[in-house]
C-alpha cells in the first residue's frame, strides 16, 4: 500500500530537492559519458555487414569439433562447477557460523567473517581466475578455486541469514538436556537449515555452471579454453558450436536444478 | 505392544542420506585426483603464491593516467549501458507482462529475454567485438543486452503482480492504454523499478571492469595486460581501485533507492 500513500501525501521539500539533485546528476554523468567515452562512427556503420560477415562465418557449424576437443572441455567445465561448489560450500560452512548472530556472540569474530564475505563478493570470478592461474599455473584446478572462492560470499551469508532464522526451541532443549556443543549443532540447528542448505547449493551451482563456461577465457580450465582457442585461430564455426554447447548446458542445468528442488525441497 | 518394546532410535539412521553423502565424498575424491590436486602441487602452489604476493606489494603507485584512463572508461560503458539497458528494457517487460498483454506478443518477448539472459556477458562481449570492433562500444551493447535479460524480466513479473482495481477504475473512465499504463501501471511498479537499476548498475559496474579482458573497453584490458607482463604490484593497484569502485557505487545506489523509497 505504500505505492497508494505515495500518491496522496506530497513529498517534503527535502525529498523533492534530494529527487532534483538525483535527476541533475544522473543527467550530467550521462551526459559527461556520451561526450567522453570513444565510439568510432565508421566501426558503427560497419556493424551490419559484420554481423551478416558473423553469421555467414558460423555457418555450417563445425561439428566434429564437438568429439575432438569441446566434449572433453565440457566435462571438464561441469567437473570445475561441481568441484568448486561442493569446495565453496565447506569452506563458506566456518564462515557462516561465524557470521550467524545467534552462534557466535564475539562482535569481533563476526566481524571478520562479514569481512571475509564481503571480500569473496566483490572480487569478480575472472579476478579470482587470474589470480589462481598466477599463483597454480593454467588449468582446471585455477578455474575450480576460483568458483569456490567467489561462492564463499554468497554461500556464507545465505547461510548465516539461514542459521539466524533458525527456531530457538530445539536448540534451548538440547542445551537443557546438557548436550555438548557440536551435538546441538547436528541435532538443532543442522535439521533446521538442511532445506535452505541444499537450496543455496543449488541455486549457487546453477551460477557456477554458467561462470565457469568463461574462466577458460583467462587459461582457468573448462569449455572457454575450448572457446578462446577456436576464437584466436578465427574458425568462427567452432565457435558457434562451442556457443551451442554452452547453451544447452545452461538449459540443462537449469532443467536439472528445478527439478531437484521440486523433486527433494 | 508394550511401549518399551516398540520404543524407538530416537534419531533413526537415515541410510538414503548418507548414502548420499558417501557419494558425495567419493565424486569429490574423484574430482579432486582428476585435476591432480596433490599436496606436492599444493605446496608449490602456495610458494608460488608467497612470492606472487611478495611482488604485489607495495601496489604501483604511478601510471595514474593509465588507471585513470581505463577506469573512467569502466564508469562511462556502466553508466551508458544501464541507461539504454533500462530504456529498451521498459517496453520490453511490459510486453511480456502476462497481465496486460496478448499470449502471443508475451511469448516473443519472452523469447527474447531468455536469449538474453543464457548467455554470460563476457560471451556476449566476445560477439560484439567482432560485430563492431575493440573498444567501448562492444563493451556498452553486451552490457545493454545483459542489462535487457535481467530488469525485463523483473519488470514483467512486478507488473504481472499489480492490483488490476487501479487499472479498471482508470480504464472505466474512458481512458487511453497509454493513460492507463501512466495513471494506474507505473505508479505501482515504479519504486521497485528504481531498485532494480540500480541493482543492474551494480551489476554493471562490475562487469563493466571486465569486459576489457576480451576487447570491450574499459579498464579490463588493462588488467589483463599488467597479468601477462607479470606487473603484480600494478594489478593490485588496480584491483583496489575496481573494489573501491563496486563499494562506491553500492553507496550510491543505497542513496537513490531511499531517495526514491
Amino acid at each position: 500500500m505504500t505505492a497508494a500513500a505515495r500518491v496522496w501525501h506530497r513529498f517534503t521539500p527535502q525529498q523533492r530537492l534530494m529527487r532534483y539533485a538525483f535527476y541533475l546528476i544522473a543527467v550530467a554523468a550521462l551526459v559527461q559519458s556520451v561526450r567522453t567515452v570513444e565510439i568510432i562512427p565508421e566501426f558503427l556503420e560497419d556493424a551490419p555487414a559484420q554481423i551478416v560477415d558473423l553469421f555467414a562465418r558460423m555457418w555450417p557449424v563445425d561439428w566434429s569439433y564437438y568429439p575432438k576437443t569441446v566434449h572433453a572441455a565440457l566435462i571438464e567445465t561441469l567437473h570445475i562447477a561441481t568441484l568448486g561448489t561442493i569446495l565453496a560450500l565447506g569452506l563458506a560452512f566456518p564462515v557462516g557460523l561465524m557470521a550467524a548472530t545467534n552462534i557466535t556472540r564475539w562482535p569481533a569474530v563476526r566481524l571478520f567473517a562479514k569481512f571475509i564475505l564481503v571480500s569473496s563478493r566483490s572480487v569478480n570470478s575472472l579476478v579470482w581466475a587470474l589470480l589462481f592461474v598466477a599463483i597454480f599455473g593454467p588449468g582446471a584446478l585455477a578455474g575450480t578455486l576460483a568458483i569456490a572462492f567467489r561462492s564463499i560470499g554468497f554461500v556464507g551469508k545465505l547461510l548465516a541469514e539461514a542459521l539466524e532464522e533458525a527456531n530457538r526451541g530445539p536448540v534451548e532443549a538440547l542445551v537443557a538436556s546438557g548436550a555438548p556443543a557440536p551435538t546441538v549443532f547436528l541435532k538443532a540447528y543442522w535439521p533446521q537449515v538442511q532445506p535452505s542448505f541444499w537450496s543455496i547449493a543449488l541455486f549457487r551451482w546453477d551460477i557456477n555452471i554458467r561462470e565457469s563456461a568463461v574462466l577458460g577465457l583467462v587459461g582457468a580450465g573448462g569449455i572457454g579454453m575450448a572457446l578462446d582457442d577456436a576464437l584466436s585461430l578465427l574458425y568462427w564455426d567452432q565457435v558457434a558450436l562451442t556457443l551451442l554447447t554452452i547453451f544447452s548446458v545452461v538449459i540443462a542445468a537449469e532443467i536439472v536444478v528445478t527439478y531437484i528442488r521440486s523433486r527433494i525441497l | 505392544m508394550s511401549a518399551a518394546a516398540t520404543r524407538r532410535a530416537p534419531f533413526p539412521a537415515n541410510w538414503p542420506a548418507r548414502l548420499a553423502w558417501a557419494g558425495l565424498a567419493a565424486y569429490t575424491v574423484y574430482a579432486a585426483s582428476l585435476f591432480e590436486l596433490t599436496w606436492t602441487r599444493f605446496l608449490v602452489g602456495i610458494d608460488n603464491g608467497a612470492r606472487f604476493f611478495d611482488r604485489m606489494f607495495p601496489p604501483l603507485m604511478g601510471k595514474w593516467d593509465l588507471l585513470w584512463r581505463g577506469m573512467s572508461e569502466s564508469v562511462e560503458i556502466a553508466l551508458i549501458a544501464t541507461f539504454l539497458g533500462v530504456l529498451i528494457a521498459m517496453p520490453v517487460g511490459l510486453l511480456a507482462a502476462r497481465n496486460l498483454m496478448p499470449a502471443w506478443v508475451t511469448w516473443g518477448a519472452r523469447g527474447l529475454i531468455a536469449m538474453c539472459r543464457s548467455f554470460h556477458p563476457m560471451i556476449v562481449a566476445i560477439l560484439f567485438v567482432k560485430a563492431v570492433g575493440f573498444g567501448a562500444l562492444a563493451g556498452i551493447m553486451a552490457l545493454i543486452v545483459s542489462s535487457i535479460g535481467f530488469i525485463a524480466k523483473l519488470f514483467a513479473e512486478a507488473i504481472e503482480e499489480i492490483s488490476l482495481k487501479q487499472v479498471e477504475a482508470v480504464r472505466a473512465t474512458g481512458a487511453s492504454f497509454a493513460n492507463v499504463l501512466l495513471m494506474a501501471v507505473v505508479p505501482q511498479v515504479l519504486a521497485r523499478f528504481i531498485g532494480f537499476a540500480t541493482y543492474q548498475l551494480d551489476s554493471n559496474l562490475r562487469n563493466s571492469t571486465m569486459v576489457g579482458i576480451v576487447g570491450g573497453g574499459g579498464i579490463g584490458a588493462t588488467l589483463f595486460t599488467a597479468f601477462q607482463r607479470f606487473d603484480y604490484d600494478f594489478v593490485l593497484t588496480i584491483l583496489i581501485t575496481i573494489i573501491a569502485l563496486i563499494m562506491i557505487g553500492e553507496v550510491v545506489s543505497g542513496w537513490v533507492r531511499r531517495t526514491f523509497q
